[in-house]
């Protein structure tokens, strides 16, 4: 692929395929003072604290505290997870840190230097503009927010979710944390017991949000989790989009971050939520998210999966109500040091149910790529339909990429299909756009895109850019 | 099985340290060698545990199901009738050798079909070298072990260098009277070059329950084609384990087709190493599981060296309210580039109640690779359905009809026509009880 003279050199540079890339993109932080802090470490006090702090009813005390005990009691997942997980250290970890303050409704009252940081993060105060609603999510608490009027006239609540549970404390305590239990896995029950930030959005019967609810997250301080606890419901008929993006500075010791997201679509609701991950390499991002679509609603994750040093995430659907549809359409990009652990979860218990997943990764140098996913279709339920794709592209030698669905059946009234594939970037592919005058890292970035374009196009035309910008940076340098 | 235990469900059931001191004071002519690895196995497997709920290897499987309790090692039985269309090489009863019919054509070139006790007498570098050699990986340790530390008789099969078999070398390991514990084992090793056909029929000679843990060594020398088929006809009552090992040498091939027909519940654990450039594994498996049963099948194609192909198809009918598991993994070891696998599941629902479980996996660490698997399970085409209705023929003709379509893609790649047809008739049976 190279002049042979050019193969010393090179012997290097498969060593280590990012040398070469302005590995400090991202890398800032900003003094902030936090006026409230708990300190490191996890124990009892750590969670009246937090929840004192909030100023949060009893019973939400009782079930902070009772997760976590159920956090203490769970072993680690490493029987069938990555061992990487052994290196979290619990004690090292600050479980909140706010700056006490209100969410910001317009832009002026935003801190200047919370703005330096948007700017740092090319995120361009027009672009807000467009959208119907921007919440920008600064360490634990929303540090700005803005709802568009439209979407407050609609009825629609879009809150964050300590203001959520202060404000809507009935609509709240209905749903949450009904479609992940508490003790669903060691994690969730993590974030029950410490969790501050995220979303509450409700969107009233039938009103369709024109356009997509936005919030950013950001991490900036060192040793410091995040723990956001999103809650969306749909009521019958209503349909709503949510995105939800990331970007972190890179930081010396690991950080960890562990959300809840729980989706609610009633009867004919529709949601999609998407995420574009893209934390420093230093980050444990272990995630829980499902949703329960009731009878013929749709429930949609896209989910994006680029930074992070271990990402454990599988967005799930229950379809509960007949003719529910679950999709789950991800995109995984592992580069030097990463490891992205993710998939779908797909549990039919409805008649004429119908899940597709289709999952792409894409390693780079030595990262690891992993799908793993459960499709569970139950005894005596007829007409559910699955549909599972996984495609995996494989960019250097070292690279790896491991696949672990898990497909259970009953019955022969259903139909399942699986399907997965590994491949390398065709080098009559590569050849043929060198010929016509791109270089090699430009035709691998081309060929990288066109691997997942059919997913990317499924993004709103922003992120879909931001992914593709994010793309022909981390392949930078990967050939050679 | 558990009915007649007086113990707690344990680890070691009735294989005891006094049940296995009586066994070695059996093996009289054994060599040291041979009876201290016996020995080296036995204490491995007192110490391992059962597998437990939540072992990777044994997700989804009916753990509850599995206890040792009750069987004890088999007594001496009599002949057993041969499986129709096949007849046995060396037919064994029991762990015992019970006939032998080796023709003087194999003798003459030079071809070795003869017991374990024989081989270990006779054959100690071959035996060492081959038998029980390869790593467990697929979570049957436990298993193995108790098989290496309780094997009786066993076929030893040595194709050397450049010899082609005409006919199939036929093994046939029956079990029979209640609680009967037996330890099948079938070792071929065939040479550089050398062609052949084994045939491992496993069957019970009349009802009972029955353990059987099973095993085979294949090993395909350079250039070597072997062709394994093993059809399973346990009793209904049977607890069956089964460890399969397939080694595979420069630009070799090997075949094996596994019919799981018999048992209550069956374990099948297959682990194909293409160890050099051009080796090729082709991983075959029917199952027709009806009533309760359980099939519950391991697999593993690792490619350890570039230029290697694996390819394994394995298909499960499912009636009544039968359970089957599969699940495999093809592992590409970082230095295995060109690497070509494939691995696919295929269930066929006959049945409102039955279930298949389907776990197909990839570990790939090498780029330069072609690796696909797929997993299907559903019911028939409802036109073909409608077809068969509409001519009146009814659902158990329809059930064995659309069966035998689904099965013809796999027994079709068999090149011989004597064992297509009776593997044909062997599956026929099992419709018409």
């Amino acid at each position: 692929m190279k002049p042979p003279s050019e193969t010393a050199a090179d012997d290097t540079a498969v060593e280590n395929p990012v040398v070469g890339i302005d590995q400090s993109k991202g890398d800032f932080k900003y003094d902030v003072k936090y006026d409230f802090d708990a300190g490191t470490g996890l124990n009892e006090n750590t969670v009246r604290y937090i929840s004192s702090v909030k100023k949060e009813a009893d019973w939400l005390l009782e079930f902070r505290l009772n997760a976590l005990k159920k956090f203490h009691s769970m072993p680690m997942p490493t029987h069938w997870a990555t061992k990487d997980l052994e290196n979290i250290n619990f004690d090292k970890i600050r479980y909140y840190l706010a700056q006490g303050q209100k969410p910001k409704r317009t832009w002026e009252e935003v801190p200047d230097d919370i703005k330096q940081t948007f700017e740092r993060l090319g995120i361009p105060e027009q672009e807000r503009k467009f959208l119907a609603g921007v919440e920008a999510q600064f360490d634990s608490e929303a540090a700005y927010s803005n709802i568009k009027e439209i979407v407050a006239k609609q009825g629609v609540i879009f809150v964050n979710s300590t203001e959520g549970l202060r404000e809507h404390p009935e609509l709240f305590k209905k749903f949450f944390g009904k479609v992940i239990p508490t003790g669903d896995n060691k994690f969730a029950a993590l974030n029950s017991a410490v969790f501050s930030g995220g979303s509450f959005i409700y969107v009233p019967k039938g009103v369709k949000v024109a356009q997509p609810l936005q919030a950013y997250f950001r991490i900036n301080a060192e040793n410091f989790g995040q723990f956001e606890r999103t809650l969306i419901i749909a009521d019958e008929g209503a349909e709503v989009v949510y995105m939800e993006g990331c970007t972190a500075p890179k930081f010396s010791t690991a950080t960890l971050h562990s959300a809840v997201v729980e989706l609610v679509a009633l009867k004919g609701a529709k949601i999609q939520y998407i995420t574009v991950q893209n934390w420093a390499n230093n980050v444990f991002n272990l995630v829980t998210k499902r949703g329960v679509a009731h009878e013929d609603a749709e429930i949609k994750w896209i989910d994006c999966n680029i930074g992070s040093r271990l990402t454990m995430k599988y967005p799930g659907v229950v379809l509960k109500g007949e003719r529910a549809r679950g999709e789950v359409i991800s995109i995984a990009l592992a580069n030097d040091g990463q490891h992205q652990d993710t998939g779908a979860k797909m549990i039919h218990a409805a008649n004429n149910t119908t899940s597709n997943i289709v999952a792409k990764s894409i390693s780079v140098g030595q990262g690891r790529s992993t799908y793993r996913g459960i499709v569970h279709i139950p005894k005596s339920l007829k007409g559910c339909k699955n549909n599972t794709e996984c495609d995996a592209l494989l960019i250097n030698t070292n690279s790896r990429t491991d696949t672990y669905p898990a497909i259970a059946i009953r019955g022969d009234r259903n139909a399942t299909q699986h399907e997965a594939s590994v491949s390398k970037v065709s080098e009559d592919m590569i050849f043929y756009m060198q010929q016509r005058g791109l270089t090699e890292g430009q035709a691998m970035s081309l060929a990288v895109n066109g691997f997942i374009n059919d997913l990317a196009r499924q993004f709103p035309m922003e992120y879909s850019v931001e992914l593709k910008r994010l793309i022909d940076l981390e392949m930078e340098g990967s050939v050679g | 099985m558990s009915k007649v235990s007086t113990a707690s469900p344990s680890q070691i059931g009735r294989f005891t340290s006094e049940a296995f001191a009586v066994h070695l004071a059996e093996q009289k002519s054994a060599p040291a060698w041979w009876l201290e690895r016996k020995r080296a196995a036995y204490a491995q497997f007192a110490a391992l545990p059962m597998p437990r709920r939540t072992d990777e290897a044994w997700r989804f499987s009916n753990i509850g199901t599995l206890s040792l309790d009750g069987a004890v090692l088999a007594a001496k039985a009599g002949p057993v009738a041969p499986v129709a269309g096949f007849t046995p090489t060396l037919s064994f009863a029991n762990n015992q050798l019970v006939s032998a019919h080796v023709p003087p054509a194999l003798a003459a070139q030079g071809v070795i079909v003869t017991t374990l006790a024989e081989a270990a007498a006779k054959h100690a570098d071959l035996l060492k070298a081959h038998f029980m050699a390869q790593p467990q990986k697929l979570g049957s340790a436990k298993f193995a072990a108790l098989h290496s530390a309780f094997v009786g008789d066993g076929a030893f099969v040595h194709i050397p260098k450049s010899v082609e078999l005409a006919d199939p070398v036929v093994i046939q390991h029956a079990a029979s009277g209640d609680q009967a514990a037996v330890f099948p084992h079938t070792l071929v090793v065939a040479e550089e070059n050398a062609r052949a056909t084994v045939v491992d029929l496993l069957v019970s000679a009349a009802g009972g329950r029955h353990l059987a843990v099973g095993a085979n060594d294949l090993y395909a020398g350079h250039g070597a084609q072997l062709t394994y088929i093993g059809a399973q006809n346990w009793s209904r009552d049977t607890l069956a384990f089964q460890l399969n090992s397939i080694v595979v040498r420069r630009d070799a091939r090997a075949q094996s087709l596994n019919l799981h027909l018999g048992a209550r519940q069956a374990r099948h654990e297959s682990l194909s190493q293409l160890q050099a450039p051009g080796a090729f594994s082709e991983m075959l498996a029917l199952t027709v599981a009806d009533g309760t049963q359980e099939f519950d099948q391991r697999t593993l194609q690792i490619h350890q060296a570039p230029n290697t192909k694996s390819d394994l198809l394995y298909k499960n009918a499912l009636l009544a309210k039968a359970r089957t598991i599969f699940s495999g993994l093809i592992v590409v070891d970082p230095d295995a580039q060109k690497t070509d696998a494939y691995q696919s599941n295929r269930n066929l629902m006959l049945s409102d109640d039955a279930e298949a479980n389907s776990l197909p996996g990839l570990e790939i660490q090498a780029n330069d690779v072609r690796c696909t698997h797929g997993a299907t399970s559903s019911r028939i085409d409802p036109e073909q359905e409608f077809y068969l209705q509409s001519r009146g023929i009814h659902r158990e003709a329809a059930d064995e009809l659309i069966t035998f379509g689904f099965f013809e893609e796999v027994l079709n790649r068999l090149a011989s026509d004597p064992i297509h047809e009776a593997l044909r008739d062997l599956i026929r049976s099992k419709f018409q009880k």
